[in-house]
């Protein structure tokens, strides 16, 4: 119940045999490499629902930014990798504002920054930096947005979210899913929901329920055993 | 109606009508000429009476005595203006109650007079389920007498041909006003009124009412306000009802310390439903509803007819209850406030109010369900179901007996019902900004409203009302060339009219009756189960997503196991249990009115009254006065002790579980920072229970907890602005302004989507919206809900600052008296904390016990 002790919290997680660091902003951190990942930013999510009549305030894509620039000053990596999903729509980029496109830029700054192409976003102008790749494979570990339960595999697409029912109360909050084999990365967008990791979309990742939720609390991360949530 | 002597003014009624009272053998009553009178001078009036009174019959007097002059040749003529064409004739009454059913009832009951007296008068019912060609129909050939509820006035409005609907529009009747002004549906129904009074100047208005405690400010609702002067209808009062006989039930059984089944007096309803014809049985929740049925039934040896009606059950199972009882084949009936209004039923001749009445007023209204016969006493009779209640109950039967009300003041429009009405009128005509902004000042409740509040809704309605202007391209309304504001496609029609209307429920999950078991434990169903069981009812969503598969609960009557979610239907299987774990619904949990609260506090500060408690009350009040204190009417008793191995901090400042569940979630951060180390907090009524770790009797014996500073008003500041940002109570609520003010939609048209999947989540937008721009107009109206809804933030400053250096403190070496039942309460209600990453590491900790073991 200490509010100083905010953001810093960080969960080590296992992935074929390469040590990660889960971080409480929902990104993932390999030190070795200073290689940091975030997945499903969705920006301009608000706008694409604005498109269609739903004036939902347009802040999300600044928000998500804001909170993609603290993780990055926070570890300084030398690589950063979206992992899919980045922009909601295939034109969200054209509807990214001035002020944003800058603020990308310098995020882009004095790193390598690649985009892997998600079904949202399969298709990028090279205007936005970096650069774009279906995947990415180091070492023993890939990175891609659909995950296929391959081993090794960090991926993104599903939105994992664990449901946990304690003393007659139920919460519920983004995770990492991880069986120390494979990953699904939690969504980073502000105004991306999830999708519980006891759906059967999960079972077809980790084959059985002996996986952990690396549960985003509210000053730290718990690593609950799928089993345990519902 | 039997003859009473009435002052009569035989002109004002044809002879006609004359014949028709005397060959029922009645005479008009005193308040039906008086609004006959009001009629004729061109008044609009409130008739304030009780049930029973004739009060329908007296608001549609004036209307059929008008519509019988004229004949049927001159009506539905149409006629030349010079323009254009005109109808003579058109819609003349409009008639809106809060209920749909109520609306087809009198529709019903007005047949009568018209067939017998052979009125040409056609009157309809438009309500939600009016099939489309009718509802075609009644816009181009509208009836003399159109029955209807707010939002489907609000939808008439909506459309083009509003001004050739209503322009004939000579009265509107207006039922139950007394609860419709109370809600947000008021809003939206001043906002129509408002418009009405444009389209037709010569239209006058009816208000019937119960009783209410400031009856001038609610017939001001009924006329159009100008320019900040308070502008009022006449006000008519029936009188001559006879006073209800009220009693508490005097309970041969030990008085329970807390909770509110009454399970204690379960013989002694039983046996006064026995004893009666037809019973109404209130209680306060649809979780008590249920279980005091099933608790019934189990004992129902001479098989009485007793039936349950609730909000949840299927509107279908709710009407078949309604017609059985107008047929008299009930004896008893199980109910929540979905009765307090409504269909009169005539032969109920006994209501028994189990809990607490809550307010008096509230409770008045309940007890005038028993025998709508005026001239002859309502029964009723309070039973508590814990000590506390006895001192409410108590002051309620005083009040009942003083005819002292205590309806609350008339609402201030909220700021996403303008939103919505705005989009509407935009829907039907395009404005002026100006002229708008005065139509909406004609209505009482926004008869205050700022012109900045007023632009900014409207902004918000065209644009989303942003500081970032970036959506100005996907603009709902757009100023036209001649500076009118205008919709700008004809889809924001179409999403306007499917989602009209301010009744947000929480997302309703359909219940249905499958066989069970077939469930693998922990295999989540995506359609394993047979679907489409039998429909049981409906849910609220938050509910069931508190449930585990497996889980039991009291629904429809029975005892049934949650099996699966699939989209926006749970199933559940018939259950064997006894004990099920029953649902705590939050609907229906009105918080203690401030004025029984306040006759409960001088209840227990004059020991002289005391005399009228039970003995048991009374014996346990006196051990409290010997052992600790009795709180005195303007002081807060505070007491602190410990139990076990924790430390507790009690304190009864009387002002509902809302306001105090607002003052434990503030109390425990302050207690927080002056390392108290505050564990949880439970509240009821009349009390507030906070523990922790810290000895706070040692804290403040040595002036390391200041129990002034605790109680501090400025706790309403920024520990109050803190907690805001993540309480679950104020994210609801915010998700209520942004469904009623269109910022998202909960219906869609056709083939699009199911709700589940389309509902954006509000939470994440209140965040984002919270942190980018705080002062954006729809957490403006979130705020000011909150001052008086969930949270009661309101009475909470109110009590802040009455007691404010009048607090006592006892310390003590255990628990009092009086402590006894909120204590009871620990661990039974669900704490709305926030110490979320507690509940987790909890859960963690599991994985770690199975990992070292």
């Amino acid at each position: 119940m200490h509010a100083e002790s905010i953001v810093t919290e960080i969960t080590t997680v296992s992935i074929a045999g390469v040590t990660l660091h889960a971080d409480l902003s929902g990104a993932l951190y390999w030190e070795e490499q200073r290689l940091l990942v975030v997945s499903d930013l969705h920006l301009e999510k608000g706008s694409s629902y604005a498109m269609r009549g739903t004036l939902l305030p347009p802040y999300d894509t600044i928000a998500t930014l804001g909170r993609l620039g603290a993780v990055i000053a926070r570890h300084d990596p030398r690589t950063v990798i979206a992992l899919g999903d980045s922009f909601h729509d295939r034109n969200a980029h054209d509807r990214l504002s001035q002020p944003n496109r800058d603020v990308v830029s310098a995020l882009q700054l004095r790193r390598d920054w690649i985009w892997i192409s998600g079904n949202h976003d399969p298709e990028l102008p090279s205007d936005i930096g970096g650069v774009v790749a279906n995947e990415v494979a180091l070492g023993p570990i890939v990175f891609r947005h659909e995950p296929t339960g391959a081993q090794g595999e960090i991926a993104g697409h599903l939105h994992p979210k664990a449901r946990v029912t304690t003393r007659g109360r139920s919460l519920e909050r983004r995770c990492f899913a991880s069986d120390g084999e494979r990953a699904v990365m939690p969504a980073f967008g502000a105004y991306t929901g999830g999708l519980n990791i006891r759906d059967a979309a999960f079972a077809r990742i980790f084959q059985t329920l002996g996986f952990v939720a690396h549960v985003l609390g509210d000053r730290r991360l718990h690593s609950i055993a799928a089993s345990r949530c519902c | 109606m039997p003859p009473r002597k009435s002052v009569a003014k035989p002109d004002l009624l044809p002879d006609h009508f004359l014949c028709w009272f005397a060959a029922r053998g009645w005479s008009p009553r005193a308040h039906q000429l008086a609004l006959l009178q009001k009629a004729r001078d061109d008044r609009s009036a409130l008739l304030i009476a009780p049930t029973g009174a004739g009060k329908t019959l007296a608001g549609f007097l004036p209307t059929l005595v008008e519509l019988s002059a004229a004949t049927a040749h001159s009506k539905n003529a149409l006629a030349s203006t010079g323009r254009g064409v005109q109808r003579t004739g058109g819609l003349h009454t409009l008639y809106i109650s809060p209920l749909k059913a109520l609306a087809v009832d009198i529709a019903r009951n007005l047949e009568a007079p018209i067939a017998q007296m052979a009125l040409p008068i056609k009157v309809e019912t438009r309500t939600g389920d009016t099939p489309v060609s009718r509802r075609a129909r009644q816009r181009r050939y509208p009836p003399d007498i159109l029955l209807t509820t707010p939002e489907q006035l609000a939808l008439l409005l909506s459309s083009d041909d509003a001004p050739f609907m209503f322009g004939s529009l000579k009265r509107v009747v207006l039922d139950e006003l007394h609860a419709l002004v109370t809600s947000k549906r008021g809003d939206l129904l001043s906002l129509g009124l408002s418009r009405l009074w444009k389209l037709a100047p010569e239209m006058r208005m009816i208000g019937l009412s119960a009783t209410v405690a400031e009856p001038e400010s609610l017939a001001r609702f009924l006329v159009p306000q100008y320019d900040g002067e308070v502008v009022s209808a006449d006000i008519v009062v029936a009188g001559g009802a006879a006073a209800p006989v009220v009693e508490m039930l005097d309970t041969k059984e030990r008085l329970p310390w807390a909770g509110h089944s009454a399970r204690h007096a379960l013989g002694e309803i039983y046996d006064l439903i026995k004893a009666n014809k037809t019973t109404l049985v209130f209680v306060n929740t649809r979780s008590q509803a249920e279980m005091l049925f099933q608790d019934l039934w189990r004992m129902n040896d001479d098989n009485l007819a007793i039936a349950l009606h609730h909000g949840s059950l299927d509107v279908a199972q709710r009407r078949k209850v309604e017609d059985a009882m107008a047929a008299g084949r009930l004896q008893g009936v199980v109910c929540t406030s979905s009765l307090d209004l409504g269909v009169d039923w005539g032969d109920v001749d006994m209501v028994i109010n189990v809990g607490a009445p809550k307010g008096a007023s509230r409770l008045m209204q309940r007890i005038g369900r028993a025998n709508h016969r005026i001239d002859e006493a309502s029964r009723a009779v309070l039973v508590p179901a814990n000590r506390f209640e006895v001192l409410e109950c108590r002051v309620a039967i005083d009040a009942v007996a003083e005819s002292a009300q205590d309806t609350p003041p008339l609402r201030t429009g909220a700021l996403d019902v303008l939103a919505q009405h705005i989009l509407g009128r935009a829907c039907g005509a395009p404005f002026l900004a100006d002229e708008l902004y005065a139509e909406v000042l004609s209505a009482a409740p926004y008869a205050e409203l700022a012109r900045t509040d007023f632009d900014d809704t409207l902004d918000f309605v065209a644009s989303g009302g942003y500081a970032l202007k970036s959506y100005e391209r996907f603009a709902r309304i757009k100023l036209d060339l001649q500076g009118r504001w205008r919709v700008t496609n004809p889809k924001v029609r179409q999403m306007y009219r499917m989602n009209v209307g301010t009744i947000v429920e929480d997302t309703m999950l359909k219940v249905r009756l499958v066989r069970g078991g077939g469930q693998g434990k922990g295999k989540r169903a995506t359609g394993a189960l047979a679907r489409g069981g039998r429909m049981l009812g409906q849910i609220e969503e938050y509910f069931i997503e508190n449930l585990v598969v497996g889980d039991t609960f009291v629904f429809g009557g029975e005892v049934v196991r949650y099996e699966s979610l699939v989209e926006d239907q749970a199933y559940v299987s018939r259950a064997n249990d006894k004990d099920a774990r029953v649902p705590s619904y939050m609907g229906g949990k009105f918080p203690l009115s401030t004025y029984l609260a306040e006759r409960v506090r001088k209840l227990l500060d004059s020991e002289n009254a005391w005399k009228a408690l039970p003995d048991q009350v009374r014996e346990w009040l006196s051990l409290q006065a010997h052992v600790s204190r009795v709180p005195g009417v303007r002081e807060l008793v505070v007491e602190t002790f410990p139990r076990a191995d924790k430390h507790y901090l009690v304190c009864y400042p009387f002002e509902g579980r809302l306001a105090h569940q607002t003052l434990g979630m503030l109390l425990t951060r302050r207690l927080e920072r002056g390392r108290a180390k505050p564990l949880g907090f439970v509240a009821n009524e009349y009390a507030l229970a906070v523990w922790g770790l810290g000895d706070m009797s040692h804290m403040i014996r040595h002036g390391k907890l200041d129990l002034d500073a605790l109680f501090d008003p400025d706790m309403l500041g920024d520990d109050l602005e803190a907690w805001l940002a993540e309480s679950a109570l104020m994210k609801r609520t915010f998700r209520t302004c942004a469904v009623i003010s269109g910022l998202i939609h909960t219906r869609f048209t056709g083939a699009e989507k199911t709700k589940r999947q389309v509902l954006f989540s509000t939470d994440l937008i209140y965040d984002v919206l919270r942190k980018h721009q705080p002062d954006h107009v729809l957490l403006r109206a979130a705020r000011s809900d909150a001052a008086t809804g969930l949270l009661d933030i309101r009475r909470l400053s109110d009590m802040l600052v009455r007691i404010k250096s009048r607090i006592v403190h006892k310390e003590l070496d255990r628990v009092s008296p009086l402590a006894v039942p909120v204590m009871l309460e620990i661990g039974r209600e669900q704490v709305y904390g926030e110490a979320s990453d507690e509940l987790l590491a909890e859960a963690a900790e599991e994985l770690v016990k199975e990992a070292m073991s």
